[in-house]
């Protein structure tokens, strides 16, 4: 049996190419890793019963030399994502037994490169949380610390990484949630620029923040799940082509104003490392300020929440999802709704319907709104300056089931990240060693809108220069 | 806010709510909004209000899509002859 855990996507397409192994063989390298630590860790929601299927027939297609990277390469998709004919809940209980009717764009294109879809992984309800303690179907377990939460809110496919049950995966990530599960479980994620990947197919959460993006083991990897997933849809109107585009990689901007209190000191003494590193292999680092950015977060918990609130008003019972009969047809949309939504996704809903309310909307929505223009005029005028932007991804390690209890010490936990959803900006969250008690920690950057493939550079002159 | 205010958000967003779930949405937004609110210090005078997305129209054809009909019917909570069944409005 041919070990996994460490073999990369690159690697494994070599093999292939060179019939070393088959996509079988790695399919059931997978299966073998996920039939040993899936009852544990709660990763798969589902394993699709016809993976085998799907890889015997990506071996044929390797055979007649048709092959692309990813062909025969197993990957696991969240649960937010639709493949044709498959279930696909969100993580909620409103959609436990919804049936997907269409292919979602990213996943068009990964049948298309011949990947093996391994099944969908666990994740918070509706992606909304940063630990998977909102799934309906009970949290993931961090597979590197069982007591620990493997971060949010696409922590399935990053313990499904992780731990050697797939090679990649796909997340969504609207506030932090591929590169802060990422981070905590010591793989590499990736959000690309608002608009380069189609939303087509990718349950809305906050339509104006959710991008779809990869997880894997190395940036080799990530980007090969990038280069198939990207592209323009028609079917996501706000989709644009990045192609043809150059953007210089030497100088990384380090907004130290930020990181003199709340941070876990080893997060900032392997942020500084990182840096080192980098600085060796040829990097410049330059201190910057970013006085509106630190006000995102604020922005972010009242944009979100109002985007959530329009967007689930489809769930009511009606055409798909949980029905309670109730004796009117509003009495029937409050039981739908009430019994489909966990605490999370009603709290948000709830907040949503606040900020969006008459008297309020100009304070807050209205208001948050001219905050985001403020930070992404920032954000463009720093990219004249430096290159990409480095920040630790979380302020601190994975923390424990239950640690953050009380939801504004959880949302306090996305400072990071959501600022590149504020922003647009593509950013990708790399390992950067591990604390004293062995878990891992990560450091995110940020390039200008669209420069998304310069970013897979940094991780490996990082693994190179230690 | 009070727990009235709780009781209307939770009407306009069609969701019940127990007396013990409204006490601690009640405190919890209290916090959040405490939070969120630090937006109103931020001096953004200069900044114009606009949203860059636009809708991309497509010509008015009619296209194929790859969609199964079956699974979209499948999902209806009710209904009869093919179409969804909803209850009476007025």
């Amino acid at each position: 049996m041919i070990d996994i855990k460490d073999l990369t996507i690159e690697k494994a397409s070599e093999m292939l190419k060179k019939g070393e192994v088959t996509s079988v063989d790695l399919t059931v390298a997978c299966l073998k890793n996920i039939e040993a630590r899936n009852k544990e860790l709660n990763v798969f929601l589902e394993v699709f019963g016809d993976v085998l299927e799907q890889a015997k027939k990506a071996d044929e297609i390797i055979k007649s030399g048709e092959a692309k990277k990813l062909t025969g390469i197993p990957i696991a998709i969240k649960d937010n994502i639709l493949i044709i004919g498959r279930k696909v809940s969100a993580g909620s209980k409103m959609l436990e037994n919804y049936v997907a009717s269409y292919d979602a764009f990213v996943i068009k294109k990964l049948k298309e490169a011949g990947a093996v879809l391994i099944g969908r992984t666990n994740m918070d309800e509706f992606a909304m949380g940063s630990s998977t303690e909102n799934s309906a179907y009970g949290p993931v377990k961090n597979p590197i610390d069982l007591t620990r939460v493997p971060g949010g809110s696409s922590g399935g496919s990053a313990a499904a990484v992780a731990s050697g049950m797939c090679f990649g995966a796909l997340g969504s990530d609207t506030g932090g949630s591929i590169r802060q599960p990422a981070s905590f479980c010591g793989i590499v994620g990736m959000k690309p620029s608002y608009d380069v990947v189609s939303r087509s197919g990718v349950m809305a959460m906050a339509s104006s923040l959710d991008q779809i993006g990869p997880f894997a083991k190395t940036s080799e990897d990530a980007k090969t799940i990038f280069d198939c997933i990207v592209g323009k849809d028609e079917m996501d109107s706000t989709s644009v082509v990045i192609e043809g585009r150059t953007f210089s990689t030497s100088i990384i901007g380090v907004p130290r104003e930020w990181l003199k209190e709340g941070v876990d000191k080893e997060i900032l003494e392997n942020f500084e490392k990182s840096l080192e590193k980098l600085e060796k292999a040829g990097y410049k680092i330059k201190d910057i300020s970013l006085p509106y950015s630190k006000y995102a977060l604020a922005a972010y918990y009242i944009l979100m929440p109002a985007e959530v609130s329009t967007n689930l008003s489809r769930l009511d019972g009606v055409r798909y999802g949980l029905r309670k009969e109730g004796e009117n047809v509003f009495d029937t949309y409050k039981k739908s709704r009430s019994a489909g939504f966990g605490a999370e996704t009603r709290r948000r809903i709830i907040l949503g319907t606040y900020v969006l309310s008459h008297g309020y909307y100009d304070a807050y929505y209205n208001k948050a709104w001219k905050v985001r223009h403020a930070i992404e005029k920032e954000f463009e005028n720093i990219f004249k300056e430096v290159n990409f932007v480095a920040t630790p991804t979380t302020p601190t390690p994975a923390f424990k089931f239950g640690e953050k209890s009380d939801p504004l010490q959880m949302y306090l936990s996305d400072i990071f990240t959501v600022l590149a959803n504020i922003a647009g900006t593509p950013t990708i969250s790399v390992p950067s060693g591990f604390s004293s008690a062995g878990l891992p920690t990560g450091i995110q950057f940020t390039g200008p809108l669209f420069a998304d493939e310069s970013l897979f550079a940094i991780e490996k002159d990082l693994r190179e220069n230690k | 806010m009070q727990i009235e205010d709780i009781e209307k958000l939770a009407e306009l967003a069609k969701i019940e709510l127990t007396d013990c779930e409204k006490q601690d949405l009640l405190r919890e937004l209290d916090s959040i909004l405490g939070y969120v609110k630090q937006v109103e210090s931020v001096d953004v005078s200069d900044v114009e209000l606009e949203y860059k997305n636009r809708n991309v129209w497509r010509e008015d054809k009619i296209k194929n899509r790859e969609f199964s009909r079956e699974e979209i019917i499948e999902q209806f909570p009710d209904a009869q002859d093919g179409f969804v069944k909803v209850k009476k409005i007025l």
